[in-house]
């Protein structure tokens, strides 16, 4: 569950915390579209870089280290398998001619696994922060604010509202059957596969029966009788959160015009491999 | 014999569940851990068969630390029914949700067969036995969980919360069970917060408020001591409120269950003529 931690919010506050989540989302947006538009690893560096002053001014750096962490299986995952394919298909990267043989060659290829793994790491990096610093209540007034229909909105933090209490139900369903002998661990694949089925059995039943509880609950309290609904809290954009939304525009601006107008120089050529 | 030496247990989440928690619970006695939600009790039990290990301090069963073996190991000896029998049920039919644990175990066709038959009708279960458990109503899955565990024959027997959802019948049922299973020489702990309940079972009685044992002795002793169940927050039986009121009357204090004060004033009328 540690991944998950990584993304949970905790109430404190920062003035990234105070940031609106429409600017915050924006910003996220274009990481995405900046991550995808370079395929060399110095801007991808500096974008993982640019994020990190970010994690500490929120106070999120512990959470945000487990969300590396866990997302660390995968990027290795994902480095492995492009540095084996792109050894036998090189054809994509310039500068090299099959069959690899020469170091700056090995290197290259190297670099482009690294770079493609960065993409992973700072798209993980940027939702972490995303989540980390948005609370769940005011993601939905985001979306509501944004004419998301409100079942929809409700929906949303209804289910991020239960990841951790199903969190805590798994783990008290792995005891009771661990304690009527069930072992977990150990064995192979599919050994361990067939071992999760009295754990997930009983988790989704509950989920269902919880689910449906909770519909009964809300209309016997009156769930949609108006279609017209005002809310207590209105979100407004201050002055950080123009900011923040002008510095996303401006540094898709200047990634943009990087990409079709410079030549960015990969690390094998800069130090002359 | 369940030992358990100076322990302390802290969650992940920083929740300090016990604090230097010292007890002993010998082979064949009946035992009942009270206190208030949070106090800590069923943390202590999930020490006694291995699902938490002490984080300082040991608890041995029978002589081995619970370190040291695995949960589907020490869960052979000691039987744990959880207090919500949807965490553990999963199976399409009631003889397979008992055979679940006799199957972890590795006991043959042969045995399974005969456990489960016996299980079924030590609890009244046996018209269920094609059943889905999920048909069931509440207190027959209780009966069914219960069954699950008892199918194996665990030297000790921990219930939590037994009596939860039950009706006066289930519960007298219940009580005369865990009662007749005890005298047979069953270790059994039961983990409540159901006063009445224990004042007619009348075990030895562990009081517990926040991760510590307040006080431990006889039934009638605990559950008379006005000053330990304040602290504890738990109210006295009936019969004790009511033999409080007549206390100026020359009575004992000292009654929990009905016979007894029933007999206590027959006693007092019949010497007053």
């Amino acid at each position: 569950m540690s991944m998950f931690d990584g993304f949970k919010f905790r109430k404190v506050t920062s003035p990234i915390h105070r940031l609106d989540p429409r600017a915050k989302f924006l910003y996220v947006c274009v990481v995405f579209v900046v991550a995808i538009l370079f395929n060399e690893l110095l801007p991808l560096l500096l974008l993982f870089l640019l994020q990190i002053p970010i994690i500490f001014v929120a106070g999120v750096q512990r959470e945000w280290l487990r969300s590396m962490r866990g997302a660390a299986l995968f990027a290795v995952i994902i480095f492995v398998m492009n540095f084996v394919f792109t050894y036998f298909f090189p054809g994509s990267i310039a500068g090299i001619v099959p069959p690899v043989n020469t170091f700056s060659e090995y290197f290259l290829i190297f670099e482009r696994s690294l770079t493609l793994t960065f993409r992973f790491i700072v798209l993980i990096e940027s939702f972490s922060v995303f989540f980390l610093t948005t609370s769940p209540d005011r993601l939905s007034l985001a979306l509501q604010q944004s004419h998301v229909p409100y079942e929809l909105c409700f929906a949303f933090t209804t289910a991020v509202r239960f990841v951790p209490v199903l969190a805590e139900e798994a783990q008290t369903i792995m005891d009771a059957q661990r304690a009527r002998g069930l072992e977990l661990e150990g064995g192979n694949f599919l050994k361990r596969v067939r071992n999760y089925v009295p754990v997930l059995i009983p988790l989704i039943v509950s989920a269902i029966r919880r689910s449906l509880e909770l519909a009964e609950a809300m209309e016997s309290r009156a769930w949609g009788a108006t279609d017209k609904r005002t809310n207590l809290y209105v979100l407004k954009l201050a002055g950080g959160d123009y900011g923040l939304m002008f510095a996303s525009f401006g540094g898709l601006a200047l990634a943009v015009f990087a990409r079709f107008y410079l030549t960015i120089p990969s690390i094998t050529t800069l130090l002359a491999l | 014999m369940i030992e358990v030496k100076n322990v302390s247990f802290t969650y992940p989440n920083g929740v300090e569940a016990l604090k230097d928690v010292s007890l002993a619970v010998n082979r064949g006695e009946f035992v009942a851990i009270m206190g208030q939600n949070g106090a800590g009790k069923t943390t202590l039990v999930k020490l006694f068969n291995g699902l938490l290990k002490p984080a300082k301090g040991e608890v041995l069963v029978d002589g081995v630390s619970t370190r040291k073996v695995s949960v589907a190991k020490l869960a052979r000896k000691v039987g744990f029914v959880f207090q919500n029998p949807d965490h553990q049920l999963f199976s399409e039919t009631v003889e397979e949700e008992v055979s679940f644990a006799l199957r972890n175990f590795g006991f043959g066709k042969r045995a399974i067969k005969k456990r489960v038959d016996w299980a079924l009708g030590l609890l009244g279960l046996t018209q269920y036995r094609e059943a889905s458990p999920f048909m069931l109503s509440g207190g027959e899955r209780k009966r069914v969980a219960l069954a699950s565990v008892l199918a194996w024959d665990p030297d000790y027997l921990i219930l939590d919360e037994p009596t939860i959802g039950q009706d006066h019948r289930q519960k007298e049922k219940l009580r005369q069970f865990i009662v007749q299973l005890n005298a047979q020489g069953k270790t059994v702990i039961v983990v409540t917060h159901d006063v009445e309940f224990v004042a007619e079972c009348a075990p030895r009685v562990v009081l517990m408020t926040q991760g510590r044992i307040l006080a431990e002795g006889p039934a009638v002793d605990i559950l008379t001591d006005r000053n330990l169940l304040a602290e504890a927050s738990i109210v006295p039986p009936q019969m004790t409120q009511i033999f409080e009121g007549l206390k100026d009357f020359g009575l004992s204090e000292k009654v929990i269950d009905l016979e007894d004060g029933a007999k206590a004033l027959l006693d007092f009328l019949g010497a007053d003529g």
